[in-house]
């Protein structure tokens, strides 16, 4: 129906359009490949550098057996609670990799691994989960913001840091971990926002692990994939296999490298499988089935790469076993430490709430010191 | 020395000059929020601070409070100082988030290796004749919230020097501007501003002998009115700055009150919860054997904040505060 034929429309009036706020881009360039990108098992593989492999395999079985030394801390009751990463070794370890010593790394509560593959000390990186204190170690030393627990909020805290260290004139890039729940976060908007408007130096890494805790992805977003949601800011979005170290290390390397070249941040969706539950507490049974969880099992990261590796020449029996010693050898020195009990100082709860105690924390302080004191008589 | 005269200058321009000094002192100090720049804020109080510092200190944000709080964390933990504007005192409840579980925490949770000094300014409180959300007391959200440093100027001097300080404080604080007493005026030099107590401690602005009343932030002019009316009534009353909500002086509040025997707290927000609950109880812990009456308060109600032509049966104001001191004729 045409504007004359609307009823009681008369004659067809012009109007001249308005000077408008334009699009300042096409969208075209920022859309995501509708297919997650590969490395592995295509011919792509063929230029992979064999000694970056050997080291990415050597990382992906030591991720995997800390994770299940972990768990097993858990079991004994030696941590409070362990959010696995099996299956997700891949993201976690390409995330710490690509960064250079002067990048910072914002890590979510479940991304222990991508802290101690940053070179983080395992048992630092397990303060907060053990519950002797909130963080282990100084997040300016390693460049690791503390684990941060309420969802998505470190995305804003990455883009400030990555911003600050751009008005600074360092080539720092920040790069920031979320889950596919806490893409649903309003912090999660804001921080892309601010970090487009700002083309700040920084990386979103959103492991789209299928759940979170119960909650299906299909009922946390209507988005076409969450690397979609990058291009109504203004910057590229990336689909990759989250299972694939290859093609991880590649997209984040580039995506690293656009940003510290001034050409503003991206958002990358690994898409992956959160093997395990939740954490101790969830019981996955309830909202997914074996099947699902055997089909992902065949594409499993540690596995993926080991084949490919081996099929090129690139590794060999030697090369496996001295990834799985090296990895013992963690396991047992972490199983170690982990069972010396924490030692932890009762006045520290009044020493670092402000640079100078208030005269109330002082009278909590003598409080708290005086019944320690009678208990100790 | 050569002294400049002062002359009759505002809050809003104590205010603008305390961030620029700060800023020109010291590089890290960076503004930021909703139309701090070319507008100068809609109060004017970063007037002119873009012209002289350029867009990369002076930034105007996207419209989003979390962002800019949250940002900002991540600013400070790179070794910058911001200074973050929020618009209006509801309009920082986006970014309680922030606010609460990593500004306020985040020294304690990496056990002192990163302290997040930030500032943030909200222009809080009524009197203006704002429509809803433009005139909350909020004051009482901050000082629940372990971890920061809760201060509100209720004179120019001490908006230049209070907020001076806070800018320089190695924590976070939550800066509390009285919007109604901002073209409030004093003689003040900006050239040799006057310096004043530091963060944390009360100052008795009047001293008097048959009372004391207690008070901050946009409640201090109506407190020193009432002093004066008080007078004729034959009572001379002492009126407490309290300046700095956290950390809270009680030793100069507990001083007053033990040598006059008496005690009203005021302010504008309400009661129950508020502020002058924590003041009375800690008058009526340490001056139990000195007071000759209980310590009341006199505060606004217990409601969302009413529309503008309501708002002066809301604010406490002289004759409440009047009849709060007749009652401390107390007879048992
Ligand atoms: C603001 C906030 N709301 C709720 C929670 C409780 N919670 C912890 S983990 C989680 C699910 C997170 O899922 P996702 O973002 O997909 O990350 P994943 O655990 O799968 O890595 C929820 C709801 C929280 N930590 N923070």
């Amino acid at each position: 129906m045409t504007v004359q034929e609307l009823p009681g429309a008369g004659a067809p009036h012009r109007v001249t359009p308005p000077p408008a706020w334009r699009p300042r881009m096409e969208a075209a360039p920022l859309l995501p490949d509708p297919e997650p990108y590969r490395v592995l098992g295509t011919p792509a593989a063929e230029e992979l550098d064999p000694a970056l492999m050997r080291r990415y395999y050597a990382e992906l079985v030591r991720g995997r057996r800390y994770n299940a030394q972990a768990t097993a801390l858990t079991r004994q009751g030696r941590l409070a609670v362990y959010p696995s990463t099996v299956g997700q070794e891949a993201a976690e370890i390409a995330a710490a990799l690509v960064l250079e010593e002067q990048d910072w790394l914002f890590p979510s509560y479940r991304d222990t691994l991508a802290a101690v593959a940053r070179g983080l000390d395992p048992v630092q990186a397990l303060t907060l989960l053990r519950g002797d204190w909130h963080t282990g170690y100084d997040p300016r030393e390693h460049r690791i913001a503390p684990l941060c627990t309420p969802l998505a909020t470190q995305l804003p805290h990455a883009v400030g840091l990555a911003h600050a260290a751009r008005l600074r004139g360092d080539a720092v890039v920040a790069l920031a971990m979320v889950g596919d729940g806490g893409t649903s976060e309003g912090d999660f908007h804001e921080a892309l926002n601010f970090a487009a408007v700002w083309q700040a130096p920084v990386v979103f890494l959103v492991q789209n692990n299928g759940f979170a805790i119960s909650v299906p992805l299909a009922k946390q977003t209507a988005a076409p994939t969450l690397a979609h949601k990058a291009v109504g800011y203004g910057m590229p979005g990336r689909l990759v296999d989250g299972n694939d170290v290859a093609a991880m290390h590649e997209v984040l390397t580039e995506a690293v490298k656009r940003a510290r070249t001034g050409g503003g941040p991206t958002l990358i969706e690994a898409v992956t499988y959160r093997m395990e539950a939740h954490t101790n507490a969830d019981d996955a049974t309830r909202y997914r089935t074996d099947a699902e969880v055997e089909a992902w099992k065949a594409h499993d990261p540690v596995q993926l790469l080991e084949r490919e590796l081996t099929a090129r020449g690139i590794l060999d029996e030697e090369g496996i076993r001295e990834a799985r010693d090296a990895a013992e050898a963690m396991a047992a020195d972490l199983r170690e430490r982990m069972n010396a009990d924490p030692v932890t100082d009762p006045m520290d709860l009044f020493a670092h709430v402000y640079a100078e105690q208030t005269g109330r924390l002082r009278e909590q302080a003598a409080m708290l010191r005086a019944e320690l004191e009678a208990e100790g008589e | 020395m050569t002294t400049v005269a002062a002359k009759p200058a505002t809050m809003a321009q104590a205010l603008t000059r305390a961030m620029r000094d700060a800023m020109a002192e010291d590089p890290t100090v960076h503004v930021m929020g909703e139309d701090v720049g070319a507008l100068g804020g809609v109060f004017r109080i970063t007037d002119g601070l873009v012209k002289e510092f350029g867009e990369d200190r002076v930034t105007d944000t996207p419209l989003a409070e979390a962002g800019i709080l949250g940002t900002a964390v991540g600013m400070a933990m790179y070794g910058l100082r911001p200074v973050v504007e929020m618009q209006f005192d509801a309009f920082a409840y986006p970014a309680f988030e922030q606010l609460l579980s990593h500004v306020a925490k985040m020294r304690n949770r990496t056990r002192g290796k990163m302290p997040l000094p930030i500032t943030i300014r909200v222009p809080y409180g009524g009197g203006i004749g704002g429509v809803e959300h433009h005139c909350d007391s909020s004051e009482a959200y901050y000082t629940a919230t372990p971890g920061l440093t809760v201060v509100t100027p209720a004179t120019v001097e001490d908006a230049y020097g209070l907020l001076r300080e806070s800018i320089a404080s190695d924590d976070p604080v939550v800066f509390l501007e009285p919007k109604r007493l901002y073209w409030s005026k004093s003689q003040w030099s900006p050239e040799a501003p006057a310096a004043v107590p530091g963060i944390g401690k009360a100052l008795v602005r009047r001293a008097g002998t048959s009372a004391t009343l207690i008070t901050y932030g946009p409640s201090l002019p109506v407190c020193l009115e009432a002093a004066e009316a008080a007078r004729e009534e034959g009572w001379d009353l002492e009126v407490v700055d309290l300046r700095s909500l956290v950390p809270f002086d009680e030793e100069t509040v507990v001083a007053s009150v033990r040598r006059t025997g008496r005690a009203v707290v005021v302010h504008e927000a309400g009661g129950f919860g508020g502020p002058g609950a924590e003041v009375a109880a800690r008058v009526s812990e340490r001056c139990f054997h000195h007071l000759e009456a209980p310590v009341l308060r006199v505060t606004g109600f217990d409601i969302p904040y009413p529309p503008p032509m309501l708002e002066k049966h809301h604010l406490p104001g002289v004759e409440r505060i009047l009849d709060a001191v007749a009652r401390l004729q107390w007879e048992n």
